[in-house]
């Protein structure tokens, strides 16, 4: 059996080298020996069926487009629903919820897979470094080790009640919901709003998808030096940008 | 002269004398700033009564200013431009301050001040040559920028628009002006142009660079400057154009320089001789020559500066090092890197460094390029050549690339 893993739309949905964690998530199954398959799916044709879709950020004008060809193909809903994996970015992450605006600030339906709902924010875009705690799994959380990544976004997203958090934000702004919240899950399907790619600097967030796709056995041990080692530096210089922050706010 | 624009010019001279002096940066910077909060109007008066030719987009501002500056000289016998790489309107005011003289004017301009420019330079021409992703932490995102240049555009008559027909944003945004030339400019990299920027339509690209939207009237434009091999056609007739500069997208740029240059009333095929015969540009693809190495040094700083240079790049076999940098002028995000195919670095000897050579040596696991890590850009440089002749190809971000261009003796 082969693992499909699609990037969805990278010609709309591809900005800020999301389409590296389709890219990455293939390499890490194909490592340990999985049969894998990682197909770019334009969004001029029907969206294949897969294991595992990856969607990435977008600027606004493709990200109502994307929206909408993928409401009209279907095909992410039933995919879904018939145990498929989503991984979504920043405007990956607002379309599968229920509404995203555009950059009027109208409000757009999105897909309403993940409960969530975002409209615009009223202050500056959210560009930085961001650092989340994972809720701990007996909180029914996750788990994860502390997630890292590149935010850069000026949508804001709360939570409904069907969707978790993926946690606590500790750097940077996360959902901006004004609940300290960062990304959410539902199922099988989990947003964000970090780039980096993401899965570059956390490769556990990376094996828990593939263990989802993979219907849940253990996966065998990657080594992940070199993904350490930038995680370790970046966790540090959010560390040291938390301190002189915090210094500059004292009286 | 009004005491206000004599203090200005003055200032910015002794601002840049002093800043040289203390050894801040090239002093181009410092000393424009001075002046322009003293006389605002500063850019407006010292452009006016001269042929001013503006140059933007994501890649080749710097390549194509040189190439029309060179241009220009065969029909002006003063050409004064900002080759110091400070593109944005201090840097401009520092650069034609002592500048009194000069008939004409290539300007170099920041894709985010092309508004400001055209409101305050006295344009006669401006070349749009593309728009894509970039330094998306710091830039606008591509579509508010053709938006804003279009807008900007419509606003400011009687500049002659030289623009890229093969790039949808470029075109979106240089319909909206009254005079354009349109040039088969090139695009290398598309994954920036598939969401039309009129609508939220589709653009669909088919055969010999054609493109156009599914959903509106947004298609290339006919274009009237078009080059076969070495062979430029154009309205004023045909003239060979013989790049020296590496690449497709150096051709273009030429292209686009000639088509500029001859807006300006320059004779075409004196123009395209003296654009043939440029050979490197602010360091650019120059040999850095030392005892036991040579190092070619290439700049690439976003997704299409790499699809266009990995061309350049595969047609040797060199030990490459690659330095990736996050400084102010590089923007703090280089996620960038995983919209760059590095397949073809795979049987190279390749040195990842920079500050963020951890990201790089990450990405290039994932693309399956071996590679050994060097903390210092010249160590990786030394180490590169003792693994071959001593000939390195060294490809580095903007501040990283500066670096090694910089550390010249
Ligand atoms: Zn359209």
């Amino acid at each position: 059996m082969t693992l499909r893993i699609v990037a969805v739309y990278p010609d709309l949905l591809g900005t800020y080298g999301d389409t590296g964690n389709a890219e990455i998530l293939g390499r890490r199954a194909s490592w340990r020996g999985i049969d894998v398959d990682v197909l770019h799916a334009s969004s001029a044709d029907p969206l294949p069926r897969g294991d595992l879709y990856c969607l990435g950020g977008g600027e606004d004008g493709p990200q109502v487009l994307a929206a909408q060809r993928l409401k009209d193909d279907g095909t992410l809903r039933s995919a879904l629903e018939e145990g498929a994996v989503v991984f979504a970015v920043c405007a990956g992450f607002q379309i599968v919820g229920n509404s995203f605006p555009d950059a009027q600030g109208t409000l757009h339906n999105g897909l309403g897979l993940l409960d969530v709902a975002t409209r615009k924010g009223t202050g500056s875009r959210c560009v930085g470094e961001v650092v989340v705690e994972f809720d701990a799994l007996e909180h029914g959380g996750l788990g994860l080790p502390l997630l890292t990544g590149f935010e850069n976004h000026a949508g804001l997203t709360t939570l409904g009640p069907s969707a978790r958090r993926l946690g606590q934000v500790r750097h940077g702004t996360g959902n901006g919901g004004g609940d300290s919240s960062e990304g959410a899950f539902q199922d099988r399907i989990l947003g964000t709003y970090l780039h980096g790619p993401v899965l570059a600097r956390n490769p556990a967030l990376a094996d828990l998808l593939l263990t989802w796709a993979t219907g849940g056995g253990e996966l065998q041990e990657l080594d992940d030096s070199r993904e350490i080692a930038l995680r370790e530096e970046r966790l540090l210089s959010a560390t040291r940008a938390t301190n002189r922050e915090g210094f500059a706010r004292k009286p | 002269m009004p005491i206000r624009r004599s203090l200005a010019m003055k200032s910015v001279g002794l601002v840049n004398q002093l800043s040289q002096k203390l050894g801040r940066g090239q002093g181009t910077v410092a000393g424009g700033r001075v002046g322009l909060a003293i006389d605002p109007h500063l850019l407006g008066d010292l452009t006016a009564n001269k042929c001013v030719v503006l140059v933007s987009g994501t890649n080749g501002k710097t390549t194509t200013t040189a190439l029309i500056a060179s241009g220009l000289r065969t029909h002006f016998s003063n050409v004064a431009t900002n080759d110091t790489g400070s593109n944005m309107p201090a840097g401009h005011v520092a650069a034609l301050v002592d500048e009194e003289e000069a008939q004409a004017v290539v300007l170099e301009v920041d894709e985010n001040y092309v508004p400001r420019l055209l409101e305050t330079s006295n344009p006669a021409v401006i070349t749009l040559l593309n728009l894509s992703r970039d330094q998306l932490d710091r830039m606008s995102e591509v579509r508010m920028l053709a938006q804003r240049w279009r807008d900007a555009l419509s606003r400011t008559g009687g500049i002659h628009v030289v623009a890229n027909a093969d790039d949808p944003l470029v075109v979106y945004a240089a319909f909206s002006a009254s005079e354009v030339t349109w040039v088969a400019g090139g695009l290398v990299w598309k994954e920036d142009a598939a969401g039309c920027p009129q609508c939220s339509g589709h653009i669909v690209f088919g055969k010999n660079e054609t493109w156009a939207c599914d959903s509106c009237d947004l298609a290339r434009p006919e274009p009237t400057w078009t080059m076969k091999g070495n062979l430029v056609h154009s309205p004023l007739g045909a003239v060979h154009l013989n790049v020296i500069l590496p690449g497709s997208f150096n051709r273009s740029n030429s292209l686009m320089a000639l088509a500029a240059v001859t807006a300006t009333g320059a004779e075409i095929t004196k123009a395209a001789r003296a654009i043939s015969s440029v050979e490197s540009v602010a360091g650019r693809f120059q040999h850095r020559r030392r005892p036991g190495q040579d190092a070619r040094l290439m700049l690439a700083k976003n997704p299409a500066g790499w699809a266009a240079l990995l061309e350049v790049v595969e047609e040797s076999a060199t030990p490459v090092v690659v330095s990736i940098n996050s400084r102010t002028a590089d923007g703090a995000d280089p996620s960038w890197l995983f919209d760059v195919d590095f397949s073809s670095l795979r049987n190279r000897v390749v040195i990842v460094t920079g500050d963020r050579w951890r990201d790089l040596s990450v990405r290039l696991h994932y693309g399956g390029v071996d590679h050994s890590r060097e903390a210092d850009p010249e160590m990786a440089i030394t180490r590169a050549a003792n693994a071959s002749d001593g000939t390195v190809d060294f490809i580095g971000n903007y501040t990283a690339f500066q670096e090694v261009t910089r550390a010249r003796s």
